[in-house]
């Protein structure tokens, strides 16, 4: 009882998603805080290798439920099986990642056991709160931080009454670390109950199309994104050469992807990846605050823009006025000739 | 036999376009100077709704929206769109609702209206950006939910067959009836308003529900029943950093190259 639980969901390959690992970083330290320990749930077929990766992230128990009709992921089956597990051990936190899995299932959870959830947080501590009507204070419960109203506002919200308190976190917003790889947890198999026949019945998966993810920016230390002021997918392919030479990841802001002019993969921002590069070079970004959401913990920041006015020109370090397509090759000659 | 097809939709104030006048001297939005819109996600699952009475014989869709007595402009506009039917939940003691509170009030709506076939909604809003409301709801009335659905492929008196989009491809689901399905970006946008509807629905004023007609535990409603409390709110301000502005000659570049090498930058 009182545990931190968080769920984790599978990638593609049935391996625990990146998201799940990084909650379990993030689970892994609230429960160190809060001296209680860190549990895991993992609903899906033939994963018990899988689960068994959890422990160097500080998993003290995983709750394995295996069964074929668990994957892929539907929401009645995982939601039957959770919802049980959840009112079994009352655990005071449980975390999702807000991926279309988290975002499907957590609120779903939140609704049967009339408890508080918070979606997208970006930062997750443990703090105290005093109600201003009641004058009651609470310890030690969870502050679930998150942007709101379009990004332009940045709220701390609170459940001191009900239990579980539960959050949903985007992928690349906590980091991701191994606690300790010698750690020992152990397996709790979870019996799944013919009730989930009835579960099983109601959506039929027909078919699914999901690719490998082939590009994967979120690491990258040097970062060449391109924004609309880009102005076509031709254009950006300059963006693909000066990464090649200075051995950079190429990122987009939403509207160039939207655009057409590359993967949705590169996508950086609110709805996109987080990204920590020691060097962004935004190339024709105006700078939503959207956007900046997923940058804005670059080390040093370069903006090209024409537009001297641009929002993303008041983060960054240095700010070039000048048509991208200009100023690009021309300071790809320089840094070779500097290199030289 | 009728197919009752029910919307779920939100008058929000327009995040997406935050213009310099919407901005307050010292950088913080000024929420009071906004616009109110429909909110996109639930325009394209109106739309998604009125595919299905196109293809349903004998279907009705009816829009509900809980909000100040102003959200019936969106249900006037969504009449002219197409929707039969609409209502506002509008009540003092609905204020302050979080989702949890918003989708019990919602779902006790839609338990007087009857037998529903199809329920309806915008993934999520543009101001509180949660996501959470449709798939509450779906739980409260017992029904199945599809979220992030981006087309719909095939509809019939007893199943819907949709196209989702996930994070690296999609998804193709089809769920017996009835069921809650959420709507993304990704989809449709929505057919344009109709002039012989708009001049012939134009006097037709749009009803307002209040708490008492919902059969609502009233202490599960409005800020009472939020399990959610907001502490504390910090507006985003676009702070100015030591900027270097560079123009962009041979010279300043080649300086700026030499600089990130010598640095270990690049």
């Amino acid at each position: 009882m009182n545990n931190v639980l968080v769920y984790c969901e599978l990638s593609e390959k049935n391996q625990i998603a990146d998201i799940a690992l990084e909650l379990c970083t993030k689970g892994r330290q609230l429960a160190s805080r809060l001296g209680c320990r860190l549990q895991a749930a993992v609903l899906g077929s033939g994963v018990k290798a899988a689960a068994e990766s959890l422990y160097p992230y500080g998993v003290d128990e995983v709750f394995l439920a295996d069964d074929p009709r668990l994957s892929p992921y539907r929401t009645l089956p995982h939601f039957d099986v959770l919802s049980k597990l959840i009112q079994k051990e009352q655990p005071q936190i449980v975390l999702f990642g807000a991926s279309s899995v988290g975002r499907d299932l957590a609120p779903r959870i939140a609704s049967f056991l009339r408890c508080g959830l918070t979606a997208d947080c970006t930062q997750l501590e443990i703090g105290s709160h005093e109600d201003p009507k009641t004058k009651k204070t609470y310890e030690n419960i969870l502050y679930q931080i998150r942007p709101a109203f379009g990004g332009n506002i940045i709220a701390t919200i609170v459940c001191p009454e009900t239990r579980p308190q539960m959050a949903t976190v985007r992928e690349g917003v906590m980091k991701k670390e191994v606690f300790d790889p010698a750690y020992k947890g152990v397996i709790v198999p979870v019996a799944v109950e013919a009730s989930l026949d009835k579960a099983d019945k109601a959506v039929e998966i027909l078919s699914r199309e999901i690719e490998e993810q082939k590009i994967d920016i979120k690491g990258a230390q040097i970062i060449v994104a391109g924004g609309y002021g880009m102005g076509s997918r031709e254009n950006f392919q300059l963006l693909h050469q000066f990464a090649r030479l200075i051995g950079a990841s190429v990122g987009a802001t939403r509207a160039a992807v939207d655009a057409g002019f590359c993967e949705g993969e590169r996508q950086i921002g609110q709805t996109g990846v987080t990204v920590r590069p020691k060097l962004y070079i935004a190339c024709g970004i105006s700078g939503a605050v959207q956007h900046r959401a997923g940058m804005e913990q670059s080390a040093k920041i370069i903006s090209i823009n024409t537009d001297p006015d641009a929002p993303i020109n008041a983060i960054a370090d240095y700010t070039i006025i000048g048509e991208v397509m200009t100023v690009i090759p021309q300071f790809m000659a320089c840094y070779k000739n500097n290199l030289k | 036999m009728s197919f009752k097809i029910v919307v779920l939709a939100k008058q929000v104030p327009d995040t997406h376009n935050v213009g310099a006048d919407a901005m307050n001297a010292d950088g913080t939005v000024n929420r009071a100077a906004l616009p109110t819109v429909f909110n996109p996600e639930d325009l394209k699952a109106l739309e998604m709704a009125l595919q299905v009475k196109d293809q349903m014989p004998d279907a009705t869709v009816t829009v509900v929206t809980m909000g100040p007595p102003r959200a019936a402009e969106i249900i006037k506009d969504a009449r002219n769109r197409g929707a039969d039917d609409g209502f506002v939940l509008s009540d003092a003691r609905f204020a302050g609702a979080d989702t949890l509170a918003t989708s019990y009030a919602l779902s006790q709506a839609i338990r007087q209206t009857g037998k529903v076939d199809l329920i309806l909604g915008g993934r999520q809003a543009i101001d509180g950006d949660t996501a959470q409301v449709g798939p509450q709801v779906a739980e409260k009335l017992d029904i199945p939910q599809v979220t992030y659905a981006e087309e719909l492929l095939a509809v019939d008196a007893e199943t819907i067959t949709i196209r989702r989009r996930l994070e690296r491809g999609t998804e193709c689901v089809k769920a017996k009836l009835p069921v809650l399905v959420t709507v993304t970006s990704a989809a449709a946008d929505c057919r344009f308003p109709n002039a012989h509807r708009m001049i012939r629905l134009s006097k037709e004023e749009v009803r307002m529900i209040n708490a008492d007609s919902i059969d609502a535990e009233m202490d599960r409603l409005g800020l009472k029943g939020s399990p959610t409390k907001v502490k504390q709110i910090e507006n985003v301000v676009l702070s100015h950093k030591e900027s270097v502005v560079l123009e962009p000659t041979e010279a300043a570049l080649s300086e700026l190259s030499a600089t990130l090498i010598k640095e270990h930058i690049l």
